[in-house]
């Protein structure tokens, strides 16, 4: 596998000639988590997308060097379970004036396979889009009389990453269309928008360059199928809107908040791009 | 007790006599290095787990001594052979004086 | 320069050095840990395996494997790291083979050694550089 990237690279160059290519494309590398679940690592790209990112959308996995593929294939060895463990104590433990757990209305977590893929999703009662993590949060305030979960903060990244956990391998599947459409639009120009003092918008680094280096990393197409991450540079479980507070912040522009309407409406644009990709979340990503 | 400590092991439920077992554990612990800074430029202090050892019936299988280049939630991975059933106790020792265990049984036949 | 906090690592003419020449004296106080495990004996290269990855996509967690049949004891070391200990595997009578693995912390692009004392009092020594890469956008 090592062999044909190799190979691979030495043909751009050789097309490239003269130019400075670092390529850092997507590898040829099949995640199988455990030995026996299947994650697709790749997709046919979405028909919105409209061929900006080619035929076909891969997850940040592929992008990754063999050593940090791999603590991903093995429950045991990826260290974001550990935030998923934790979750399932918080999945059971009764909270707040209505003594009641998650566990009292939903059962096992397992029960809740199929949920995060769809999110973040219109909410009709709310009049909103909701991500999983204000869905989660709704059940805390409404129905159990608890404090919400800080937004993006230890416990509601443990807790998604335990609904994700245990939806992996099913596809990414948002709606982009009726109620959600005006969100999922303001999410698009959001990504399309140049921020900050290095004038970048997600899609010069994650539409125009992915698959090049940036300094000595590789640019992925910036999919969000892996969320919640396990990093291994800051060793924690990280959100997604975290993530996005830290790539704008990066283009050195005032950022914007895990939980404000303009992250929610994002959250919901790239997840969008990754229709068709298997939930990985608790990924490992450097 | 430090924060959200949390020992796991893998241990196989089963053996054959001779047979070389896989050992891999991991815990949770943030294993502070001593060389990093808070927002406010002060040096937060050194806090690792210093000793993490593996035990069979009371015979060693490994005595491992932690620096702070441990990264964070350490993660080990050996191999034991071992005569007869028993159990593994696994111990970890904290900067603090916690001192952390988990125990698992193996079938040897 | 932060004298009083590299003073905690290290000590007098040792401490000056590093003032001076903080990778070259990063690197003499691995040659200080390899002599204080060593006892100053001579050290050979044969039969010590050290794997790590060539390229590390971040220093703050990356795998070794470290493997001398017949050691009694393997010290890891980072040469380039502020404070080159890493740890250091003792085999007990019921590991299976010297063999470990485990993640590690590295400062920036370095040598990595691994040490075994053998049973017959003897020394071996591997060590291989692990590029550290850095990220995209400061990281």
């Amino acid at each position: 596998m090592r062999m044909t990237v190799k190979m691979l690279s030495a043909t751009v160059a050789a097309l490239t000639l003269g130019t400075c290519a670092a390529l850092a494309g997507p590898d040829d590398d099949q995640l199988v988590i455990n030995g026996d679940l299947e994650i697709a690592t790749e997709a046919p790209a979405p028909a919105h997308l409209d061929g900006a990112l080619g035929d076909t959308i891969y997850s940040g996995w592929r992008y990754r060097e063999d050593e940090t593929q791999s603590v991903q294939a093995d429950d045991f060895d990826n260290p974001g379970m550990l935030g998923v463990e934790k979750a399932r104590d918080l999945w059971v433990e009764s909270a707040g004036t209505g003594e009641e757990s998650c566990q009292s209305c939903h059962g096992e977590p397992e029960e809740m396979a199929g949920v995060s893929p769809t999110y973040p999703k219109w909410d009709e009662t709310a009049g909103e889009v909701q991500t999983l993590t204000m869905q989660i949060n709704e059940c805390r305030t409404e129905r159990m009389g608890a404090e919400p979960f800080a937004y993006d903060k230890s416990d509601a990244v443990d807790m998604t990453a335990l609904l994700t956990s245990v939806s992996r391998g099913m596809p990414v599947n948002v709606a982009i269309d009726g109620p959600a459409e005006e969100t999922w639009q303001r999410g698009h120009d959001l990504y399309y928008t140049r921020f900050g003092q290095m004038e970048l918008s997600c899609a010069n680094c994650h539409e125009d360059n992915n698959g090049q280096m940036i300094r000595a990393d590789h640019l992925s197409q910036g999919q969000s199928n892996g969320f919640p991450v396990y990093r291994l540079k800051n060793t924690k479980l990280n959100g997604v809107q975290d993530r996005f507070k830290g790539c704008i912040r990066d283009t050195l522009a005032e950022t914007f908040a895990p939980g404000s309407p303009e992250l929610i409406a994002l959250e919901l644009y790239v997840a969008s791009r990754g229709n068709g990709l298997s939930v990985e979340g608790p990924s490992v990503r450097n | 007790m430090a924060e959200g400590v949390k020992p796991r092991v893998r241990v196989p439920k089963e053996a054959s006599v001779g047979e070389a077992i896989l050992i891999k554990t991991l815990i949770s612990h943030q294993m502070e290095s001593g060389q990093r800074k808070d927002d406010a430029g002060n040096t937060i202090p050194r806090s690792i787990i210093n000793r993490f050892t593996v035990d069979f019936e009371g015979e060693n299988v490994i005595d491992v001594t932690l620096e702070p280049a441990i990264s964070t939630n350490p993660y080990f991975e050996f191999e034991a052979t071992v005569p007869t059933s028993g159990t593994f106790v696994f111990t970890w020792y904290d900067d603090d004086g916690d001192v952390y265990t988990d125990e698992q049984s193996i079938t040897v036949s | 320069m932060n004298f009083t906090r590299r003073k905690t690592l290290m000590t007098g003419a040792t401490a000056f050095a590093a003032a001076m020449l903080p990778f070259g004296a990063y690197a003499a106080l691995s040659d200080d840990a390899i002599a204080e495990f060593t006892g100053g004996a001579e050290v050979g290269s044969e039969g010590i395996t050290l794997t790590a990855p060539e390229i590390a996509e971040n220093g703050n967690t990356v795998p070794i494997e470290v493997e001398a049949p017949g050691a009694v004891s393997i010290m890891v070391l980072a040469a380039g790291n502020p404070n080159p200990d890493v740890g250091t595997f003792n085999f007990g009578p019921l590991a299976a083979r010297q063999y470990a693995s485990t993640r590690i912390r590295l400062a920036g692009t370095q040598d990595v050694i691994a040490v075994a004392k053998m049973q017959d009092g003897s020394f071996v020594q591997a060590s291989t550089e692990v590029k550290v890469t850095i990220g995209g956008c400061g990281g």
